[in-house]
């Protein structure tokens, strides 16, 4: 009895965080459609998730990219495919790897930084000043933050998957491969419905690693041992939710384009 | 005036408030006295609406604000300034950013007309006006304090101040300021004013009337003078290290003859 007592608490306390996280996402979507806008604070974001996101993602999708290419051009080497390289590398890299890879890389920062911003504010009683003197955080920090991610994180993708791509054109050099003969596998299955499946991924992506960065932080409490708490749990429930929405995301565009 | 009545307030069951009353008089300064725990800012954060009570009503000028809307409840707090512990300046922005932020946020002054609010203000709290573009945290604590108060002054011009322990964690001396400041926006302006504090000389030099709170209960409320004369046990015990310290103080005093030599509460 006692066992299954835990249990039902245990799951009432889950549903409850469930709860919780869907008002806050609503409440953030809500703000989104009704002015005022804080374009000052969106383009500091904007700045902070492009600019400052865009070297660690250029090293990781290079140094990933190049990993991928050598890994795929020994095997398709072996089984005389090796002009298939730009082939696997377009399908490889961009509807899976680079989404999946960049929208890592950036959770893993973003939603450090967010939740610790955040965080910090509550505990400093900054976020019950903005309500205070008649702001609302949900416009003032939520919004700009989300807005940004959306925008940035896209831009990133695109920018890891073409440095991924030509990082696998060096590999395939490197094993005698022709450019030509390696851009001309790229071309041909860099179509419209391959760019779409990895396309859709960092917008969801952004979403969640943004909502549910800004959601912790504004719940986070007890000082710095709870804004670090809060931080923990943003990164690790960003990492995970990306893996979970890249399957689910991939499942959902293959059932709709029909593949 | 502000109104407290029959005020329950409780987080996750455990009571922070039971059976809250008391009143503010109009444009005098209350100060709420009490230990630490014992629901001091919690009064204010129900008086601004950032929490709602779970029984009574709270009145500003006669609206109960406990059932407003939150449109309605911002309307309200553009009467209010509030002074946070520990300041609660805005980080990201610079000193006249922070106290002009309520003006930028609802109405749309000109900047140069923005520039000379921000150094009034700054001047009225004696701070030097030039420290406009400094970042708070190249501030001293009493400087972050007075240019929160200089922030909640610059609001739309507030009816009711809420000072939550502005001497927490300061120097003696900053400290003192700070109340000096109170004492003198309290003389110049006649705003109605609501002061948290646990420092009881603080809490004498500042207040018209005391409410005093002991674990969430109103165990007080009147006059400086009756809070210095009432018998109720707790109240006795929490002023006895002040009495105490302003006897040994006075005891020290080398009293000019023809002068009445200083007495503590009694």
């Amino acid at each position: 009895m006692g066992l299954i007592a835990a249990i039902v608490e245990r799951l009432r306390r889950i549903l409850e965080v469930v709860q919780d996280f869907v008002l806050f996402a609503w409440d953030a979507i809500r703000a989104t459609f009704t002015p005022p806008y804080y374009g000052r604070e969106f383009l500091s974001q904007l700045h902070f998730a492009l600019v400052g996101s865009l070297l660690i993602v250029v090293v990781s999708a290079a140094v990933a990219g190049q990993a991928l290419a050598i890994q795929l051009v020994r095997e398709l080497a072996n089984t005389g495919a090796k002009s298939q390289l730009g082939h696997f590398m377009v399908i490889s890299v961009v509807r899976a790897l680079g989404p999946v890879l960049t929208g890592m890389v950036v959770a893993s920062r973003m939603s450090a930084g967010i939740t610790a911003e955040i965080g910090a504010m509550r505990s400093s009683d900054q976020i019950d000043a903005l309500v205070a003197f008649g702001s609302d955080p949900m416009k003032r920090l939520v919004v700009p933050r989300v807005a940004a991610l959306l925008i940035a994180l896209p831009v990133l993708v695109i920018i890891g998957d073409a440095l991924a791509v030509v990082g696998g054109g060096f590999v395939g050099l490197q094993y005698h491969l022709p450019v030509e003969s390696y851009y001309s596998g790229v071309l041909k299955y860099l179509t419209p419905k391959n760019v779409l499946v990895g396309m859709i991924k960092p917008f969801v992506f952004a979403l969640m690693i943004a909502t549910v960065a800004c959601w912790r932080g504004f719940r986070s409490a007890g000082g710095a041992k709870g804004v670090g708490v809060s931080t923990t749990e943003s990164v690790v429930i960003s990492s995970v939710g990306i893996l979970v929405a890249d399957g689910v995301c991939t499942r959902l565009v293959f059932r709709i384009l029909g593949w | 005036m502000i109104s407290f009545e029959h005020v329950d307030y409780s987080i996750d069951g455990r009571p922070i408030l039971r059976d809250i009353t008391f009143n503010v008089p109009l444009g005098g300064t209350t100060v709420i006295l009490g230990p630490s725990g014992s629901g001091k800012s919690t009064t204010l954060r129900l008086l601004l609406g950032l929490a709602r009570p779970d029984a009574g009503v709270i009145r500003i000028d006669n609206e109960d604000i406990t059932k407003m809307s939150e449109k309605r409840l911002r309307q309200i707090r553009q009467r209010i300034g509030m002074v946070f512990q520990q300041g609660a300046l805005f980080d990201s922005m610079t000193v006249g950013e922070n106290v002009a932020f309520s003006l930028i946020e609802h109405d749309n002054v000109p900047d140069e007309e923005l520039e000379g609010t921000v150094r009034a203000h700054l001047e009225l709290v004696g701070l030097d006006p030039d420290l406009i573009d400094r970042m708070p945290d190249q501030l001293s604590g009493g400087m972050q304090r007075r240019v929160a108060i200089a922030r909640a002054l610059a609001a739309r011009n507030p009816q009711i101040l809420l000072y939550d322990e502005p001497t927490t964690g300061l120097d003696p001396q900053s400290a003192e300021r700070i109340t000096d400041l109170i004492v003198e926006l309290r003389d110049r302006m006649k705003k109605t004013s609501v002061m948290v504090t646990h420092d009881i000389a603080d809490a004498f030099k500042v207040g018209n009337t005391m409410a005093v709170l002991n674990e969430g209960r109103l165990v007080f409320e009147g006059t400086p003078a009756d809070l210095a004369r009432t018998n109720e046990p707790f109240i006795s015990e929490f002023l006895a290290p002040f009495r105490k310290a302003v006897l040994a103080a006075t005891q020290r005093v080398v009293t000019v003859p023809g002068t009445p030599r200083p007495t503590a509460p009694q």
